[in-house]
């Protein structure tokens, strides 16, 4: 029985073994386990059983609308900046069955008395970014007056293991949103990795009573002033070498006066309105409720599905659809990320980690479309620079 | 069945047609095989050559028409499958755009005629391949090649209860990140037309690393322009980009006057 346990904040040195007995500790605790792994052409977010189906060697190679898996001499385990989907889609599923009910003469008795009870989730290699997009969406969907049952669930019984970041990807700009790396609170373990051609090893902290309890199982020891400096130098490196920028000194302002600027046709011309972007964004939540009944009339269920205000149907009021033109939706999503949220729920909806850059198919970059509407001088709209 | 017993059957009745196609849409009907036995219960088949010798006069309540116009004689059919059904729904790419057979309307079809029947004197074909919309209203489309057998039995299901259909109109992507796919395009270099293509499939080109083909036809608001501006950046030619836009919903107009706009600027050059 352990009863001294590694304090809160204090910094230890564990070796691969170790956190492969952090692993284990999580899964004997009862914990689904998921972190990164290589599946097809990328690495996402699977689950895992040990270190050894960590992608030791993965990197990536990121740009507008363009990844790539590359292998690393390194053989570092966290090697890779980010996994094409976020952690959103375990604790905000993309589709959920939220009832079932059958007729019952003149009324009706429901199936099941609910959600399925939540999985139990331990996540391994969570960035600083994605720690404040989960923080964001702690905000929007744990809110007092209206909390979505099914993300509390999962969200309450969840084990953050964060990795801080010493790779930054060109479609990063965490610096700009204020959420790089350190992780500073938020998670129960934080990992840094350093490799080397000596060593390869992690300096490891609690962050909460459960973090330190799973770390007392495991052999450690505290990390020498060495040791603290060499991981504080490689997220520093990392954070240096982001060059991407958002200029968020009142961009809320901007983005309300700039309603019909020109820009907007311009990037609707390349917009897909496809929905990517907010299919991989960390913090956006929007859903939509399907109600289907079965061929027979006697049975019915009720389905959460994601979705997205790049689609018609997310305005369809009495009349039609709000937002027709791939200009309205684009602005919509745009001025929301990065303005109306900050009025609705006190900070931007958008934390920096580049997703939509990447995985948009027309390379759409939402830094740049923020840049050219603070831009003083009109953008000339011309066809055929697209892509 | 007894005539007594047809006039209390209070089911509502369906008939299902087949004009220029190759009945794969039908057979998704027959592919139900879990649910047939409740729909049969719900619902009045009362004309389906494909499947049953039960062949009874309308009017119907439902009538699915699977297959393009492709002959006069199909043109004159299609006035009297609308005379007869209350609702009528079109089932797949032929009966909603017009079909790959729908390749022909950029061709001289007399060429094409001369060319693959050995007595050529026997065909009376249309110039055109047309969906069935170019001819009678048409109350819901159904996409696909084929349908998907959810979407119809979502569509009856949702008919019988008077409800709105749930049948999405947004594009392949969305489906294909619900599913957890990694984006083709944007990993590999994969040209995919899943941004432009409407969802109904499940994403399963893209399950299966393989681009989207279109086969649902045009999302609701697809930016071909975009689309060529892409494939061309990966490197596809444009008599290439043509051929991808000119596949099992060739004749839907985005589609249409994409390949087009290919075709011309690739003559002009």
């Amino acid at each position: 029985m352990v009863t001294n346990l590694p304090a809160i904040g204090t910094q230890f040195l564990i070796d691969i073994p170790a956190l492969d007995s952090i692993i284990g500790g999580l899964r004997r605790r009862g914990y689904e386990v998921l972190g990164p792994v290589v599946r097809g052409a990328a690495v996402v977010y699977d689950a895992i059983e040990g270190v050894n189906d960590l992608p030791a060697g993965a990197g990536d190679e990121q740009e507008a609308g363009a990844y790539r898996l590359t292998r690393r001499e390194d053989g570092a385990l966290f090697g890779f900046v980010l996994s094409p989907h976020s952690w959103k889609k375990f604790l905000h599923p993309p589709e959920a069955r939220l009832f079932a009910a059958r007729r019952d003469g003149r009324s009706f008795r429901l199936l099941n008395g609910g959600p399925a009870p939540p999985p139990r989730y331990a996540f391994l290699g969570v960035r600083a970014c994605e720690l404040a997009a989960i923080a964001i969406q702690d905000r929007v969907l744990l809110g007092e007056s209206y909390s979505d049952a099914t993300y509390r669930a999962r969200r309450q019984g969840a084990f953050l293991v964060a990795v801080n970041c010493t790779w930054a990807a060109p479609t990063c700009f965490c610096t700009s949103m204020r959420t790089a790396p350190p992780a500073e609170a938020g998670f129960d373990l934080a990992l840094t990795e350093l490799v080397s051609s000596e060593r390869h090893v992690f300096v490891i902290e609690a962050g909460s009573r459960a973090g330190a309890e799973v770390l007392a199982e495991v052999e450690r020891h505290e990390a020498s002033p060495g040791d603290r400096l060499e991981a504080e130098r490689a997220i520093a490196a990392a954070k240096a070498s982001i060059w991407r920028k958002v200029n968020t000194s009142g961009l809320r302002e901007l983005l309300y006066e700039k309603f019909d600027d020109p820009r907007w046709d311009h990037v609707a011309q390349r917009c897909f309105t496809c929905g990517n972007c907010t299919q991989v964004c960390p913090t956006c939540f929007c859903t939509t409720v399907d109600d289907s009944s079965d061929v027979t009339g006697q049975q019915t269920e009720r389905w959460r599905r994601s979705d997205s205000c790049f689609s018609q149907n997310f305005t369809f009021i009495h009349g039609g659809s709000v937002r027709m033109s791939a200009k309205s939706r684009y602005r919509q999503w745009l001025t929301h990320k990065l303005g109306a949220w900050v009025d609705q729920f006190g900070s931007p909806g958008c934390v920096g980690c580049g997703r939509c850059i990447t995985w948009c198919p027309a390379g759409i970059d939402i830094t740049q479309e923020a840049a050219a509407l603070r831009a003083d001088e009109e953008i000339a709209i011309g066809k055929g620079d697209a892509i | 069945m007894s005539s007594k017993k047809a006039a209390k059957d209070e089911r509502k009745t369906i008939a299902v047609f087949k004009f220029a196609s190759c009945d794969g849409c039908q057979l998704s009907l027959l592919e139900l095989e879990e649910e047939l036995l409740s729909i049969v219960g719900a619902v009045n088949i009362v004309y389906f050559p494909e499947a049953s010798r039960v062949m009874l006069k309308g009017p119907y309540d439902i009538g699915l028409v699977e297959g393009s116009v492709t002959t006069h004689h199909e043109a004159e059919l299609i006035q009297q499958v609308r005379r007869q059904s209350k609702m009528l729904v079109t089932l797949g790419a032929c009966a909603t755009s017009g079909g790959i057979q729908a390749l022909r309307n950029w061709k001289d079809v007399n060429l094409m005629v001369r060319t693959v029947y050995r007595n050529p004197d026997f065909i009376s074909t249309l110039k055109l391949s047309t969906p069935v919309a170019e001819h009678v209203p048409v109350d819901f489309e159904l996409r696909g090649c084929p349908i998907s057998k959810y979407q119809l039995l979502e569509l009856l299901s949702a008919t019988l209860a008077g409800r709105k259909p749930n049948i999405p109109t947004y594009s392949v992507c969305m489906e294909c990140k619900r599913r957890d796919n990694v984006c083709l395009t944007v990993a590999q270099g994969t040209p995919c037309l899943g941004p432009v293509t409407q969802a109904g499939c499940g994403a399963l080109c893209p399950s299966f690393n393989r681009g989207c083909y279109g086969c649902f036809g045009p999302m609701e608001s697809p930016n071909t322009d975009a689309m060529i501006a892409l494939f061309r950046n990966l490197g596809r030619s444009d008599p290439e980009i043509t051929r991808a836009f000119r596949t099992f919903s060739a004749w839907a107009w985005q589609f249409r006057q994409a390949s087009e706009e290919c075709e011309h600027e690739r003559k002009a050059r």
